[in-house]
């Protein structure tokens, strides 16, 4: 039996050691692909200019940001919907209408895309400073996060319908997958954690899980269902963390709030810890937001500097020596992804724990 | 010079964050090794832990990216 185990547990080690080098080669060629083409843009912006400079802070951040167009390969790439709100009402057309930003598009304003902010203009392309153009568009990140919801809707209504299908019993394809998983977010994060409040947030905190994990994974895809940075676009990870404050608060016992109002400390001491009790309730879904939209963004920048190396240099042997670093640094971004997850996941529960047990854990002390 | 200002921001923030988490794995791995039953457990923690301290790093890292933009 224990053979069997073995030998399971090496097929397993193996099979995932070669989708990792699989996927991290397939992912650097990608990044490779995806820069030389804008590598070719680039070098359109230095005829503009008539600089002979390649501006890598310019290209990564281009990658980092969220954008109107989907870029596919070469000089292709998906129009995404773009949709206005201006006084005069709403306007909706497709991004490809700007070219890129070379172009106009008249509407009911006339509009002007600058590093993908559209601003209304005038007749002579001045940007007219008193109309606010609010951006509702369909871009890269608000596509990718549609994708992710029907993937994800997709993937556990499949699972949720082979447990009322054979009930508890083996798990069978993408469920075999999937209940490890499950349950260690429920074994390993929530329950130490929560305790007897398990159950009721189990939705939250899976869901949040495997929302960040899929989109980190897709950050790390360079082409197209991926290459979105929805995880290290600080809105996503800002709205993510509010719903835990949101949670954490309300669900909150009364010894939450005498904790913050009427700490055990002399009463001199009053004006000075209450007002950091309150700035900590504040604090602790913005190290949150930032922590994720940091570690993401921060991987991003580092793989792409990397590749943007050998563009720089313009050198070969600097493409050679700097490849077999982009392996690594992809695998240990797909580590990065996996544990961010967790991390956020396992401290919402700590957080909401916190404030939901807090009688349990005056016991302690 | 702004930028080169911001790196030495960046620069100061990993050698906090380097001390930091070389402190909690060392520690981590000093405490499995005489527990080993607690693996589990230690690396749990170890790993809230050096997330909290990944992220004053990272505040640094962002306050840099900002100066410098």
């Amino acid at each position: 039996m224990t053979h069997i185990n073995n030998l399971k547990s090496i097929q397993y080690i193996i099979k995932k050691a070669i989708f990792t080098i699989v996927f991290s080669i397939v992912s650097l060629f990608s990044f490779a692909n995806h820069d030389t083409t804008h590598l070719a843009t680039a070098n359109v912006h230095e005829e503009n200019n008539g600089e002979e400079k390649f501006d890598i802070n310019k290209t990564i951040m281009e990658h980092v940001a969220d954008a109107h167009d989907w870029h596919l390969w070469g000089h292709t790439s998906i129009h995404l919907p773009v949709i206005l709100y201006t006084n005069k009402g709403l306007d909706f057309f497709s991004s490809g209408k700007f070219n890129h930003g070379h172009d106009i598009y008249v509407g009911k304003y006339a509009y002007k895309m600058e590093h993908e902010k559209i601003h209304a203009v005038d007749e002579n392309g001045n940007v007219l400073e008193d109309v606010s153009v609010l951006d509702f568009s369909i871009t890269k990140n608000v596509a990718t996060l549609l994708i992710t919801v029907f993937g994800l809707i997709l993937i556990f209504l499949t699972v949720a319908n082979g447990y009322s299908k054979r009930g508890i019993g083996a798990p069978k394809g993408i469920q075999s997958w999937l209940e490890p998983i499950i349950l260690f977010v429920r074994d390993d994060i929530a329950t130490p954690n929560l305790g007897k409040h398990t159950n009721k947030y189990m939705p939250y905190l899976l869901t949040v899980f495997f929302f960040i994990w899929f989109n980190n994974m897709l950050g790390l895809i360079p082409f197209f269902p991926g290459g979105a940075n929805v995880t290290g676009n600080i809105a996503v990870t800002m709205v993510l963390s509010v719903i835990t404050f949101v949670l954490t608060n309300i669900n909150a016992k009364k010894a939450y709030w005498s904790h913050i109002f009427l700490p055990h400390v002399p009463l001199w001491l009053y004006p000075l810890m209450i007002p950091v009790e309150i700035i900590g309730i504040f604090t602790k879904p913005f190290a949150l937001m930032i922590r994720l939209f940091a570690n993401i963004t921060a991987g991003h920048i580092l793989v792409l500097s990397l590749v943007c190396l050998a563009i720089l240099f313009k050198s070969f042997a600097v493409g050679f020596a700097t490849t077999p670093l982009i392996v690594f640094i992809s695998a240990i971004e797909l580590l990065v992804a996996f544990l961010q997850a967790f991390i956020f996941t396992i401290l919402s529960a700590l957080f909401i724990g916190m404030a939901v047990n807090i009688e349990t854990e005056e016991a302690h002390h | 010079m702004t930028g080169s200002i911001a790196a030495i921001g960046a620069g100061l923030a990993a050698i906090g964050a380097g001390l930091g988490i070389g402190r909690i794995g060392g520690s981590a791995m000093e405490s499995m090794a005489r527990q080993p039953e607690a693996a589990n457990k230690i690396q749990t923690t170890m790993l809230i832990a050096a997330a909290f301290v990944e992220a004053v790093a990272l505040f640094a890292v962002v306050v840099s990216l900002l100066g410098n933009g």
